[in-house]
């Protein structure tokens, strides 16, 4: 591609035939020194998120918080309610009856820790994202059905635009292409 | 040595194929994708949709009659206050969780197979969960005021009763409903971005656009995915095993005879998940032949669910035979004459039905050619949601009909309305159904793609 002048640029996409190809390009990219880079797979490839550097994530943890506080919060809520805002007996039963609050309390963990799981993911992954640069590239569409990607951001350290091209290149890429913003 | 375990790798992968082996990446993506999106929607979909819809319509003509002139229109009396609204209820909650088992216990514990029918699965399993959760809500009299269940802040300054199981359901059904419901979704999320990359027409590309939720696939979201994914299972396990649980404590925390027992819990569960994997047997058989997904749903998956429903089949015959162990070695006169009458009473051609339905059919399938025999096992399949149908009328109605007193001892016969209500909801579960397998992937594609033998990354 020949330009006049440069143009916003997201990134440079190489597009690969199969997962173990991009695992493998991935890994050098990785080596040769690039950090911001991503792999875009059609199914998750656990080797690609380690490829590329990643493999912390807090859901984990955002998760068990939500399950704490749906516990405590859902015995409690249980306590407040029989024993201290409307006390009743029921059948002299003790007011705190908390085996009679397991159950409800269990189904509050479950429900709290479910939605924290489902949002967190979403959240950190910061979607909904109705539009993203990758979309760009042209063969794109294909990434959720048979063509592996890597995208080296412009934003990395490292980047220069020919030698990020070449370096792509060597890779035995099927394709490789510039992603515009 | 090698070569010896090669060959017998390759016959065992004729005979017991998760997956058939001419599928590809982009194979897999077409074939179902186009399902949804190209394929000429068959016209038995429309002659089964419309059957189901009038169905569904009879429903709602029973839901707004119950409304206009109350309860009184079922055959509920009292003695037996609890009748074909709460058996229906059981029934199609148990239905339920055998997608909450495909889709998470056996994600658990790795079974591959659960994959190309856990989608389908899981749709019918928050299906029946909506079929179940109108009956308690029809039967309270007054189901406008249904919002009284919940603990909100109120003019009337009270609360509900935690100490009832009748409130551990509430939290248990609507919990179940809403993780199952999340479960599906962020299933479907990967699946939505390609049919919206698939779409043809741009009211299609554009809702499945919005559905996907900018999708794209990138190694990073992929990972907190498959962790979200992972722990909703690690969720879903135990809450699918809290929820019928609680069910049972509806029963097993009254102290009438024939409900007030311990075993119920395992039995119900058990039961749950035997009816629920003859409903997705009843269910598959049919559409995998229809839409032509033999390759992906292998002879290996109608073996296996087979071999589930046996399993569970006998422990619900076990439940059958502590109850009658428990009626006579309780020396309590009225456990021992529960099961006297329910084996010689007025309701006995129903426990005998039963114990035929559920006690000696489900022993067929430990024959290995009758589990091959997709006719038979569909016929074995009606059989079972028969017989656990009448294993809650059982439970629900002899056990009631006839407790202390002969003086307060009654009959229950359910109306015409009990019928429509029943029926109805049938409609009403495979209208939805119908629905699902137009316009949603009803196999997971993704999902497929991760057990390709292409999948495998090969470390250079």
């Amino acid at each position: 591609m020949v330009r006049t002048k440069a143009p916003r640029l997201y990134g440079v996409m190489a597009q690969f035939d199969n997962p173990s190809a991009l695992v493998a390009a991935a890994r050098e990219t990785y080596e040769a020194g690039y950090r911001r880079i991503n792999g875009y797979s059609p199914f998750p490839i656990e080797e690609l998120s380690e490829a590329i550097g990643f493999e912390r994530t807090l859901l984990p943890l955002i998760v068990l918080i939500g399950g704490i506080l749906g516990g405590v919060g859902g015995f409690f809520m249980q306590y407040w309610m029989e024993v201290v805002d409307y006390p009743i007996n029921v059948g002299g039963k003790p007011f705190n009856s908390w085996p009679a609050f397991i159950p409800i309390t269990f189904e509050c963990t479950v429900l709290v820790a479910a939605f924290a799981a489902v949002l967190g993911m979403l959240a950190l992954n910061k979607l909904p994202q109705p539009y993203h640069p990758v979309f760009n590239a042209p063969n794109f569409a294909l990434a959720t059905r048979d063509s592996f990607f890597l995208v080296i951001e412009s934003k990395d350290p490292k980047f220069q635009h020919d030698e990020v091209m070449r370096f792509l290149q060597s890779l035995e890429a099927r394709d490789v292409c510039d992603v515009e913003i | 040595m090698d070569e010896e375990r090669d060959d017998r790798h390759t016959s065992f992968h004729a005979t017991h194929a998760v997956v058939g082996s001419e599928l590809t990446f982009g194979s897999v993506t077409d074939k179902i994708s186009a399902i949804v999106l190209k394929r000429k929607t068959p016209i038995g979909w429309f002659v089964g949709f419309a059957i189901s819809f009038a169905l569904f319509q009879l429903m709602l003509l029973a839901i707004t009659n119950l409304l206009f002139k109350g309860i009184g229109l079922w055959g509920v009396n009292i003695p037996v206050g609890w009748g074909m609204d709460i058996l229906n209820f059981v029934w199609w909650i148990g239905i339920g969780h055998a997608g909450t088992l495909i889709s998470a216990i056996l994600l658990l514990l790795r079974q591959k197979w659960r994959t190309s029918i856990n989608r389908f699965a899981e749709a019918m399993t928050l299906f029946a969960v909506a079929q179940a959760g109108m009956y308690p809500v029809m039967h309270l009299g007054r189901p406008w005021l249904a919002y009284w269940l919940f603990p909100y802040p109120n003019t009337m300054g009270i609360w509900p009763q935690f100490r009832s199981p009748l409130m551990w359901d509430v939290f248990a059904v609507s919990t179940y409903a809403t993780v199952s419901a999340m479960f599906w979704f962020v299933g479907l999320i990967p699946d939505f971005a390609t049919l919206r990359d698939r779409a043809n027409s741009k009211p299609f590309r554009l809702i499945y656009g919005m559905l996907a939720m900018g999708w794209r696939g990138s190694a990073r979201h992929w990972h907190r995915y498959e962790m979200a994914y992972l722990l909703l299972a690690g969720l879903a396990t135990p809450l699918v095993l809290s929820v019928h649980t609680i069910v049972s404590f509806d029963f097993a925390v009254g102290i009438i005879p024939g409900w007030h027992a311990t075993i119920f819990p395992p039995y119900f569960v058990a039961g749950a998940i035997y009816a629920g994997f003859a409903m997705v047997l009843l269910l598959t058989i049919p559409l995998r032949k229809i839409y032509g997904l033999e390759s992906f749903i292998t002879m290996r998956h109608m073996h296996n669910m087979a071999k589930v429903m046996l399993a569970t089949g006998l422990i619900v015959a076990y439940g059958y035979m502590i109850e009658a162990f428990f009626g006579w070695y309780s020396g309590n006169p009225y456990e021992k004459f529960m099961i006297w009458n329910r084996m010689h009473g007025p309701y006995a051609p129903y426990y005998w039905a039963l114990i035929l339905c559920n006690g000696l059919t489900p022993q067929l399938l430990w024959f290995k050619k009758i589990r091959s025999k997709l006719l038979l096992l569909w016929l074995i399949s009606i059989v079972v949601s028969i017989g656990m149908w009448l294993e809650r009328f059982v439970i629900v109605v002899t056990s009631l009909h006839r407790d202390f007193l002969p003086s307060s001892w009654g009959f229950y016969r359910p109306s015409q309305w009990d019928w429509a209500m029943f029926i109805g909801t049938i409609g009403f579960f495979l209208a939805l159904l119908f629905l699902f397998i137009r316009f949603l992937p009803m196999i997971s594609i993704f999902e497929m793609r991760t057990i390709l033998p292409e999948a495998e990354v090969e470390e250079g």
